[in-house]
């Protein structure tokens, strides 16, 4: 319980430790599209750190690096595989995206500084936290953003060929503030995060100043 | 598209950084000097170059008719990383000179996503192998180009009156989303 949460508040991988954020940009112009990538590198992670902390001891020092950045390829092109045929207008949304989870850093930084080092159960619940902690964080952005950009929540639009029904809401029906566009565009990823990221430093400074 | 629309666009209007998001991690994290900034940029462009031309030829000659496509990342992966450990061998011994330059940038970028990147997109856009060459070369110089102007607004910002909590990473993003808007602007 004390990773898991450790991976999700102390160690967020976005805010606080700034690790993979390729995706978090690129992906998280819709809410769906923002959960559904967290979920996809939680299940990455999942499995690299699983595999990683028990074949640890077999492996060699210096063909550490290869050897897990093979090992998360393929289960990068495995999950690619099962998203093509199940989900496929997801597959496509998330395009060049999904296969650039192989080199995303997160996955082997956890796969280098944790799993290496410590035992199956520890490696497999800081997967869980980390992955949880960017899924959050991903979920927080994307409704930022498609809130902002485009006065909408799409909750399942991509895969409702796979659940059976959409789920696409409008967020404020009559006004003429939204959508405000720029945060569907690329520029608006940059600030979102970037306003975020001062948001949650200005909260913990304030918490050390009342402590 | 002519090719020299191509280039213009991969380099400028399209730029990986941003409008991709390629390659964010060292646009973050090591670009905060001038000549750090033109290594990484060289190092980069280089790389993504010759792997793109062996990637595209792998693609295009042995994955498509043995159908075997879903090996590509696997395989691309590895052509990047032997690219990088080459380049990083020829430069050692040939160059020394541009190793002092280059040579801490080198290993760094084999798990870059700039050029896992474009060697995706060149064969997901069914590019000609010379429109490849085009946009890969513009990729290249776009990347070295926006990372060398944020370097040096990053210099002057060092010594500008930050309020504490935006200070490092947020001003860094919120910089790149106003470069964003004026390159998306400005030429489209």
């Amino acid at each position: 319980m004390k990773t898991i949460k450790n991976g999700i508040f102390n160690e967020n991988p976005t805010f606080i430790l700034m690790l993979g954020l390729c995706p978090t940009l690129a992906v998280t112009t819709t809410f769906e599209g923002a959960y559904i990538m967290g979920l996809c590198v939680l299940i990455v992670l999942l499995i690299t750190n699983f595999i990683v902390s028990i074949i640890k001891n077999i492996v060699p020092d210096n063909v550490r690096t290869p050897v897990y950045i093979l090992l998360i390829t393929t289960s990068v092109t495995a999950l690619e595989l099962i998203l093509k045929k199940y989900v496929p207008a997801l597959h496509e949304t998330l395009g060049i995206y999904l296969p650039l989870i192989a080199v995303n850093c997160l996955v082997l930084g956890r796969a280098l500084s944790v799993a290496s080092v410590s035992s199956v159960k520890k490696s497999v619940l800081d997967a869980i936290g980390i992955g949880l902690g960017f899924t959050l964080s991903l979920m927080l952005i994307g409704l930022v953003r498609e809130v902002l950009g485009s006065n909408m929540i799409t909750v399942m639009d991509g895969i409702s060929s796979f659940t059976g029904y959409r789920a696409v809401y409008q967020v404020l029906p009559n006004t003429k503030i939204l959508p405000i566009t720029v945060f569907r565009e690329p520029a608006g990823a940059f600030l979102t995060l970037g306003l975020l990221l001062a948001f949650f430093n200005f909260l913990k400074d304030r918490r050390s100043d009342v402590k | 598209m002519t090719l020299l629309q191509l280039f213009i666009t991969s380099m400028l209007t399209e730029n990986i950084i941003l409008t991709k998001f390629l390659g964010i991690c060292p646009f973050i994290g090591t670009s905060k000097r001038e000549t750090s900034a033109l290594g990484m940029g060289v190092s980069v462009t280089i790389v993504m170059v010759l792997s793109s031309i062996i990637t595209y030829l792998i693609y295009n000659y042995v994955l498509i008719p043995t159908n075997t496509t879903y090996l590509r990342t696997l395989l691309f992966i590895l052509v990047i990383s032997s690219m990088v450990q080459m380049s990083e061998v020829i430069i050692k011994n040939h160059f020394p000179k541009l190793n002092q330059l280059l040579g801490l940038y080198l290993p760094l970028i084999a798990t870059n996503c700039a050029i896992l990147g474009t060697t995706l997109l060149n064969v997901n856009n069914d590019y000609t192998f010379i429109q490849m060459l085009v946009f890969t070369l513009g990729s290249g110089l776009g990347f070295t180009l926006i990372i060398y102007i944020f370097s040096t607004i990053r210099e002057r910002m060092e010594f500008a009156r930050i309020p504490k909590c935006f200070r490092g990473a947020p001003i860094a993003l919120i910089t790149a989303s106003i470069m964003a808007l004026v390159f998306s602007r400005y030429f489209g």
